[in-house]
């Protein structure tokens, strides 16, 4: 393997009480490229990441993030680093500028470059018109691309983001990747994490978490191939009695209704998926028509969060 | 009947979430505890064991049974004997005692002359309540076992020293400088750090290269400054309008007060790394406020209180502050007279923030 890393985690492990929030975590994250982590609420991201910036102490096993050893050289870590948290965390009673300026001083940046890098950053993140704004009054989208702005200010080589969307609306979603993108192209490597799916698919790899542990990993279209699932796609007038004759068939894994659509999915090993569920219907009386369907990322998702579930039954 | 059910919804809601704030709940319990324990036990209107010396220049046997009555009184507790009057008003000035007796060398002769006083009591009238004592001793009985026949007025004089107009201005200012620097640096400082993890602010800052010693020393320089301009408006306002002096060094007293400063924003981070809301915050800083303003010598003479009450008011740092600006304001004393309130101060101030900079890790666990 000689692809650079910039974060290498090995059993990483968070237990709170008796709550492993964490379990075990192997992480490579290629330089210069955007990695996911995907996951419901309560599936060990934020906390995966506060590890990772040396915020929280891991229980067990250790993370070299940019060459550096975690645990016992976190301050030497800190300025190579950016960190946007879930919460907006700059000062609400300081104007844009202000809030730039004192990320400025807090990250030594050279004083004779501050006032043109925060010109750049203002023109790069559109808040120009805002310079002179109090933080705390922006909009949601607004606030995002400050808080962005913040954490790339001292040239950070990793960024890490904590769920930076969760509060903003579509169209700044759109803008706000755009703009790590252009960072990714620029060599920063960037670790976000999401439970969006349409998130998740833009990034380069990801890691689908739950309960703590790693389920998945790989890139999304490698995801997307690989589920081990047939995934039947079922059109009914009477979606919810499609549904209820489905998911008494002892080997469908999963049912999950999009309007009067109906996504299967079915392990591979079962033979021709498609003409049981067509029997099943038939028998029962329902009219529908079925085709197979390329697996998306959601249904990836559902496919690697039932194992665990189908194992213990 | 709705009307009803929706205000019982609400009651119900405010008891479970004040009953999961544990220091609300003991703040319940202990307010009421702590000011009946203050006012009713520790604080004591019938002062006792005040801090005296003697200089007696007759050293007769009818002097030394003067001294042995007035010993009885429990009132003063002679703790030194001297042999100059001069010495007394030494003692006086360093804090060291707040009644100086002198004995005049004549005292036999004086004993049975009507005009004119055989001891003459030195108070420190610096401190507000010492002064009536002392006027009190004047009427203390006095029954020499000789047949020599004694004056029955006028055996003793109180001579006030410091503020012998006795207006109360002159002797509250002082102190009260002590109470208003406590209570703002207190409250400015508690509700510090909790105040930035309440808005996460505290989760971008811990994220950066900041240390935990460069924030707390960042957070306290400007408050030190507020409390300098605090005290530059009190003293002005005392002297304009009350007429309140300040004989000794002014630069003596912007010392102590920027060390008292130091110490009270020390606490107030300590506190601010142990508390979760500012609400709480607060509750601990009017928690900590009482006993400043009632244990420390402000409102009641430190020597009248019970020895535990005498403790308590030796660990906070108004008490110190408060002797060393009514020291410096008005007996003309300099921080060497009383070099040790100084650095009582200054090593509270050190280990209250280098305790609040340990709390205050960088990590969330």
């Amino acid at each position: 393997m000689n692809v650079e890393l910039a974060i290498r985690a090995r059993g990483l492990s968070k237990h709170f009480g008796d709550l492993r929030a964490v379990d075990h975590l192997d992480l490579d994250v290629p330089k210069a490229s955007i990695y996911g982590f995907l996951g419901p609420n309560g599936s060990g991201k934020s906390t995966t990441i506060r590890m990772l910036c040396g915020l929280l102490t891991p229980t067990e096993g250790s993370a070299d993030v940019l060459g550096i050893e975690v645990l016992k050289r976190s301050s030497e870590l800190k300025p190579k680093i950016g960190y946007m948290t879930q919460k907006f965390s700059l000062f609400g009673d300081l104007t844009v500028t202000e809030n730039l300026k004192f990320i400025a001083e807090i990250y030594s940046f050279p004083k004779s470059e501050t006032a043109s890098r925060i010109d750049e950053l203002l023109e790069k993140y559109d808040l120009i018109d805002q310079r002179i704004q109090f933080a705390g009054t922006l909009s949601g989208g607004q606030k995002q691309r400050l808080a962005l702005a913040c954490a790339v200010l001292h040239k950070p080589q990793l960024l890490l983001l904590d769920e930076p969307t969760s509060a903003v609306d579509p169209q700044s979603r759109r803008d706000f990747w755009a703009n790590l993108f252009r960072l990714a192209e620029g060599g920063t490597t960037i670790l976000v994490s999401t439970h969006y799916m349409d998130e998740a698919e833009r990034c380069h790899k990801l890691a689908i978490l739950d309960h703590g542990v790693k389920v998945a990993d790989g890139s999304p279209e490698d995801l997307q191939a690989s589920t081990g699932m047939t995934i039947v796609e079922v059109l009914a007038d009477d979606p919810y009695g499609a549904q209820t004759v489905i998911h008494d068939l002892p080997f469908v894994a999963s049912v999950t209704q999009l309007g009067i659509r109906l996504r299967v999915l079915i392990p591979e090993s079962v033979d021709d998926a498609l003409g049981l569920v067509d029997r099943a219907l038939k028998n029962r009386n329902v009219t529908a028509t079925t085709h197979i369907a390329h697996a998306t990322l959601e249904d990836v998702f559902v496919a690697v969060t039932l194992k665990p579930a189908e194992q213990a039954a | 009947m709705k009307s009803l059910s929706r205000l019982m919804a609400i009651t119900r809601k405010e008891v479970r979430q004040l009953s999961r704030d544990k220091l609300t709940f003991a703040m319940i319990v202990g307010i009421p505890l702590m000011q009946i324990l203050l006012f009713g036990y520790a604080i004591n209107m019938d002062v006792r064991n005040l801090k005296a010396a003697v200089a007696d220049e007759a050293n007769t046997h009818l002097s030394r049974e003067f001294i042995s009555q007035l010993n009885e009184t429990q009132v003063a507790n002679i703790h030194y004997r001297v042999n100059t009057a001069a010495e007394l008003e030494e003692l006086l000035r360093a804090g060291e005692i707040s009644i100086g007796v002198a004995i005049y060398p004549d005292f036999d002769r004086r004993v049975g002359d009507n005009s004119r006083a055989a001891v003459h009591l030195l108070v420190d009238g610096s401190d507000p309540t010492t002064v009536g004592v002392a006027n009190g001793l004047r009427n203390m009985p006095i029954a020499f076992d000789t047949t020599h026949e004694a004056n029955k007025k006028g055996l003793i004089e109180v001579r006030p020293y410091y503020n012998p107009e006795r207006r109360t201005p002159v002797n509250v200012v002082p102190g009260l400088i002590g109470v208003i620097l406590t209570m703002t640096m207190m409250m400015f400082t508690a509700v510090a750090i909790v105040r930035e993890r309440e808005r996460g602010n505290l989760e971008l800052l811990i994220n950066t290269p900041v240390t935990s010693a460069e924030l707390m020393v960042g957070k306290v320089l400007p408050y030190i400054l507020i409390g300098l301009i605090q005290l530059a408006l009190i003293l002005v306002v005392g002297n304009i309008l009350f007429d309140v002096p300040v004989r000794g060094s002014i630069v003596d007293l912007y010392i102590a007060a920027s060390v008292f400063i130091a110490a009270n924003l020390g606490l107030g981070l300590f506190m601010s790394t142990a508390v979760k809301t500012q609400f709480q915050a607060m509750q601990l800083t009017f928690f900590l406020l009482m006993p400043s303003i009632l244990l420390s010598g402000f409102v009641f003479p430190f020597d009248g209180m019970p020895v535990v009450a005498q403790y308590i008011g030796e660990a906070l740092p108004i008490t110190h502050f408060i002797r060393l600006t009514r020291g410096i304001m008005l007996r003309e004393a300099s921080l060497g007279d009383l070099p040790f309130e100084l650095i009582y101060l200054g090593t509270f101030a050190v280990v209250a923030m280098t305790a609040a900079a340990l709390r205050f890790s960088k990590r969330l666990d």
